[in-house]
């Protein structure tokens, strides 16, 4: 484990194609920062779903856009920063329904909000729509 | 970059079973939900998907389970899921789906499951 801040970063073209690619970076880096293979799955499902998210909602699948995403590890933590430039949107205008009535109603939007916020310790946004949309998410390395 | 995904296809007796091999996230899933349309539109609404090769799961795949599972409890049908492996069932559990839908160890015991409660309420 090292002292010093260490910044690492893929940037993508916005497409589902590229999601296994984005899971091998942050799995790599996961592992990298100390965390066990649980830790590791959760990181990974995490950054899939925001990325995922960036891909169909923000950019609606326009692969000529960019998906950047950002690692940063210390000893304490380790930060995943998603940033893109499309569709910004107010996190908390989704409800945390309750999946009888998601599946009732036939909806499925919200599921990969909820799995990213229950994956990693903290969860925050920066939305500024067609300029820089950031999420940061957060995983403590010593609990 | 290798995706890997595939789906095979079989019969248990008058049950479809729908048998997932590698990774299911945004990319791969409009596959997934062809292959339970095409079920539907056989008048197949008893289904069994069998996630014992299943190696990763994103809320782009369980929103496959979702999309369809009215519909197929309306025609007395169900959708019975068997062979989670526990990286898989974890982002089942997350979701409460367990509370949702039937979730058996293997296919016999969803093939069971199904003599015993063909189907449940949304």
């Amino acid at each position: 484990m090292v002292a010093f801040e260490q910044t690492f970063a893929l940037n993508v073209p916005s497409s589902t194609g590229n999601l296994a690619l984005i899971r091998d970076f942050v799995t790599r880096i996961g592992s990298q920062a100390g965390l066990d293979d649980t830790e590791v799955a959760k990181l990974e499902l995490a950054v899939d779903e925001a990325c995922a998210n960036v891909i169909e909602h923000a950019y609606e699948h326009d692969a000529t856009k960019q998906v950047l995403i950002r690692a940063i590890f210390d000893e304490e933590t380790l930060r995943i920063e998603v940033v893109d430039t499309g569709k910004g949107f107010d996190p908390n205008s989704i409800p945390e329904e309750d999946i009888r009535r998601l599946a009732a109603e036939r909806k499925t939007g919200g599921l990969g909000l909820r799995l990213i916020k229950s994956l990693m310790d903290e969860v925050h946004y920066d939305v500024e729509p067609g300029k820089k949309n950031e999420l940061r998410m957060v995983k403590r390395l010593r609990k | 970059m290798a995706n890997p995904f595939s789906i095979k296809k079989s019969l248990e007796g008058d049950l479809s079973v729908i048998a997932l091999e590698g990774f299911l996230d945004a990319h791969t899933a409009p596959e997934f939900e062809k292959a339970i349309q095409s079920e539907l539109d056989a008048g197949n609404y008893r289904i069994i998907v069998g996630c014992e090769k299943l190696t990763y799961i994103s809320s782009a795949g369980l929103g496959v389970f979702m999309g369809f599972i009215e519909e197929i409890r309306e025609k007395g049908g169900d959708i019975k899921i068997c062979g989670l492996t526990p990286k898989v069932r974890q982002v089942f559990e997350i979701l409460g789906f367990p509370a949702l839908y039937d979730i058996l160890d293997d296919v016999p015991a969803a093939v069971q499951r199904f003599a015993e409660v063909p189907t449940r309420e949304v």
